[in-house]
């Protein structure tokens, strides 16, 4: 019994996590943690191979789930882990690449990189944590920060109109869309599943609390607070219009899967365009021609 | 205790690594059984961990192991369920 | 440093008449280049097309990316990827580039980036050549750090610096850059390319040890760490901050001494490996012409006719500007009356030829701010007020 205690002791995360690098710089009460476990518990549940995942992160609080992660993991500069996966996929189209990054990086900085990402429906998964500023940097008005929110750089309150994820996302070609908050954690797992299980350009959004910047200038009580507030004040809308589930401060949430269907992606688009262009010239690319991969 | 035929509702040991929380208290607060509570005693970062109140009432929904942001829980099958579930396979609901 | 022949598929074998531009395309595929994700941007623009032509039948991707700074970063992720890969741009393009480069450099990626310079500042003069980027490349991005620049004179050194660039690139771990303006660029001239068995390629320093003891910043015995490729189940981790052997940030002094004085190290201390300089009658020489690219051809001109005047004038070429030929010019510049440097830019290369000569000679510049070549007559003007 003592033998069998001392064996299971052992955590399930150890096998996804660098252990070493563990405990990670994340506040007490901050969400990114959580949305990391939703994301293991998919790769275990559609037993995904390990070796054959990548993880790319731009900067920032997200951007340092790269860092945690036991898998080849890239940490790449501000706004540009997507065009970092973009290159990686098209050199091995045979990985599955997951882009895991925050709104400041994704949408703002990357904002031109991410709507060319999608347009061209680039076989990869971005899972954007969503915290309404930009956390690492000490809690700026960000891109997604609604209207009245406090932020540093906004101390008398924000006036500029924030961007709606999923609107952005669907209105450049994304071909899966959704919506959680990080207290909707197995239905972030089922999300994330679906999305690694299909092809194309796949949008996840997750609102998770951040409690030292964002939850207390606006004096919103500590992470626990936060997140009670998140979930409970969310609606799930399956296919609800994009248009129509912009975040106003402290109202509702719209979550959700919004957009789920099918379009070839870049390799496929090309292969198949180029091939019937150029006949037997063309050498194909990807998955039906291993042995030219160096 | 209720049972349908052959289902048995599953027992889960808690398994907490204390040093490792920083008292965010989501496992106190979304745990359906309502069987964790944030304890007196300090870490040794200075926050309070959660303790088990009644592991009896335990029901391996690994809720707690799922949300917490530190990876400072987790559950184990009890030893008893252990036979009948390497017969079913899947574990999590 | 392991060596190969060069994979015949992308070797356009023969005798060719293309321009600079088509010749550094021709010289990426016959290195092994697989991945190309540019953006079109004048005087460059004609490699990125000639490789959206010939790669679909060679075997590879070309991907026209948003902007520059998606260029190069998708550069870095196919390298991770197990490809070689390059891109071209000019002057504005090479700006936006320059973050990036900076992450290149500190994850040690070999790369190759063309820079077909052009008029500058800012927008400046899109069609017409300059050579104003010369202490950008070295200098541009933040942060200490080294990197290789080969500026070739014709379309056929356009390909085969293309080559040598990657062979660098590949033994270094190091981003290399191919410096030519719009003038070499957009002339046309013969350009040989050998059959794909005489062509030497360095292949990358693949590492083939148990995965558990992979380190990726560690330092083989030649100064280079080994690389690995994304999907071997290595499972590593690299990031553009100050890191450690193993990957993981470390942020504090010691961890940057180590860490950024190797980036620095592993160019300046096999500069003498990497360094190619042309020389023509320097050994009697009074006056030393110094020149790169296009203007090497100029001034070519000049010296001919200042030898038929009399005058003892030698010329080098810096086939290889980056890292710098101190060690020549300092030595040359002891038994000379001066040094002459016409470059089509208001004053780069010439500082490193004042820093380098320490005083020993005088050093005259010939500069232009670019939109043409420079008028040989010029060039020989300040010879024969050098040789007074």
């Amino acid at each position: 019994m003592k033998k069998e205690d001392k064996r299971e002791e052992r955590s399930p995360m150890e096998d996804f996590l660098r252990m070493d690098r563990i405990p990670h710089i994340w506040c007490p009460g901050c969400g990114i943690g959580t949305v990391v476990t939703s994301f293991t518990e998919a790769l275990k549940k559609n037993k995904v191979d390990l070796d054959n995942i990548a993880v790319v992160s731009g900067i920032g609080c997200t951007g340092r789930v790269a860092g945690y992660v036991k898998m080849d993991s890239f940490h790449t500069t501000h706004g540009r882990p997507i065009p970092f996966a973009t290159g990686l996929k098209l050199a091995n189209p045979e990985m599955k690449v997951v882009v895991f990054s925050g709104d400041g990086d994704i949408m703002g900085i990357g904002g031109n990189h991410f709507i060319h990402a999608a347009r061209r429906n680039m076989d990869i998964l971005v899972i954007c944590v969503n915290n309404f500023n930009y956390a690492m940097t000490g809690g700026q008005v960000a891109a997604t920060t609604p209207i009245k929110a406090n932020a540093s750089t906004a101390p008398y309150g924000n006036f500029e109109f924030p961007f709606s994820l999923p609107y952005m996302a669907e209105a450049s070609g994304a071909t899966y869309v959704a919506r959680w908050t990080a207290l909707h954690l197995r239905r972030v797992t089922k999300s994330i599943q679906e999305a690694l299980n299909k092809k194309g350009f796949s949008f996840i959004e997750v609102i998770t609390p951040c409690v030292t910047l964002y939850a207390r200038r606006n004096r919103l009580g500590d992470g626990l607070n936060l997140l009670r507030y998140y979930y409970d004040n969310s609606e799930i809308k399956h296919g609800a219009d994009t248009k129509t589930i912009d975040i106003e401060y402290q109202g509702k949430l719209i979550v959700g899967k919004f957009v789920d269907k099918e379009k070839p992606t870049f390799l496929d688009a090309m292969n198949k365009h180029l091939s019937s262009v150029l006949g037997d010239d063309y050498v194909l690319y990807g998955r039906l021609n291993n042995d030219d991969r160096d | 205790m209720i049972y349908y035929g052959e289902l048995k509702p599953k027992k889960g040991k808690i398994h907490i690594e204390k040093d490792r929380c920083k008292g965010c208290a989501f496992c106190v607060e979304y745990c359906p059984k309502d069987i964790l509570e944030l304890s007196d005693e300090f870490n040794i970062k200075g926050y309070h961990p959660p303790v088990v109140k009644d592991e009896d009432e335990c029901c391996y929904c690994q809720l707690c192991e799922t949300i917490c942001p530190e990876y400072a829980i987790f559950v184990t099958l009890k030893e008893e369920e252990k036979e009948k579930e390497d017969e079913k396979g899947e574990s999590r609901p | 440093m392991k060596k190969v022949k060069a994979d015949p598929k992308g070797v356009l074998t023969g005798s060719h008449y293309l321009d600079g531009d088509y010749a550094i395309a021709e010289g990426g595929l016959a290195a092994g280049c697989r991945f190309f994700g540019g953006y079109p941007i004048t005087p460059s623009t004609e490699t990125a097309e000639r490789f959206s032509e010939r790669i679909p039948k060679v075997g590879g991707v070309f991907i026209q990316m948003e902007d520059e700074l998606a260029s190069i970063i998708s550069l870095i992720g196919a390298v991770w990827g197990g490809k070689k890969a390059m891109t071209v741009t000019s002057g504005p393009g090479f700006s936006l580039m320059m973050e990036n480069i900076g992450l290149a450099c500190m994850m040690e990626i070999p790369l190759v980036i063309a820079n077909v310079q052009r008029g500058g500042p800012s927008t400046g003069l899109p069609t017409l050549t300059g050579q104003q980027d010369m202490m950008q490349v070295r200098w541009g991005s933040h942060g200490d750090y080294a990197i290789i620049a080969l500026s070739p004179d014709s379309p056929q050194e356009c390909f085969d610096l293309t080559i040598e660039a990657f062979n660098l690139s590949e033994t270094y771990r190091v981003p290399t850059f191919v410096m030519t303006d719009e003038c070499v660029g957009h002339m046309h001239e013969k350009v040989v390319i050998p059959p794909a068995d005489e062509i030497d390629i360095v292949e990358r320093k693949w590492y083939s040890g148990p995965k558990d003891k992979y380190l990726p910043y560690k330092n083989d015995k030649d100064g280079i760490p080994f690389m690995v490729k994304a999907g071997d189940g290595y499972r590593f981790h690299t990031t553009g901050l100050t890191h450690d052997e193993k990957g993981y940030p470390v942020i504090n002094a010691e961890c940057q001494d180590v860490c950024v004085r190797h980036l620095v190290d592993k160019i300046n201390n096999n500069a003498d490996k990497i360094i190619k300089i042309e020389e023509e009658e320097t050994d009697d020489a009074e006056i030393i012409v110094i020149s790169y690219g296009i203007t090497s051809r100029v001034a070519y001109r000049a010296v001919q006719k200042a030898r038929k005047a009399g005058i003892k004038v030698g010329r080098l070429r810096l086939i290889t500007c980056w890292p710098f030929p101190e060690k020549r010019i300092h030595q040359l510049a002891k038994n000379i009356k001066a040094f002459v440097v016409p470059e089509i830019n208001l004053g780069q290369m010439v500082r490193e030829v004042e820093r380098t000569t320490a005083g020993q000679t005088k050093v005259f510049h010939v500069p232009h701010c670019g939109g043409w070549v420079h008028n040989p007559e010029d060039i020989f003007n300040v010879i024969k007020e050098a040789a007074k």
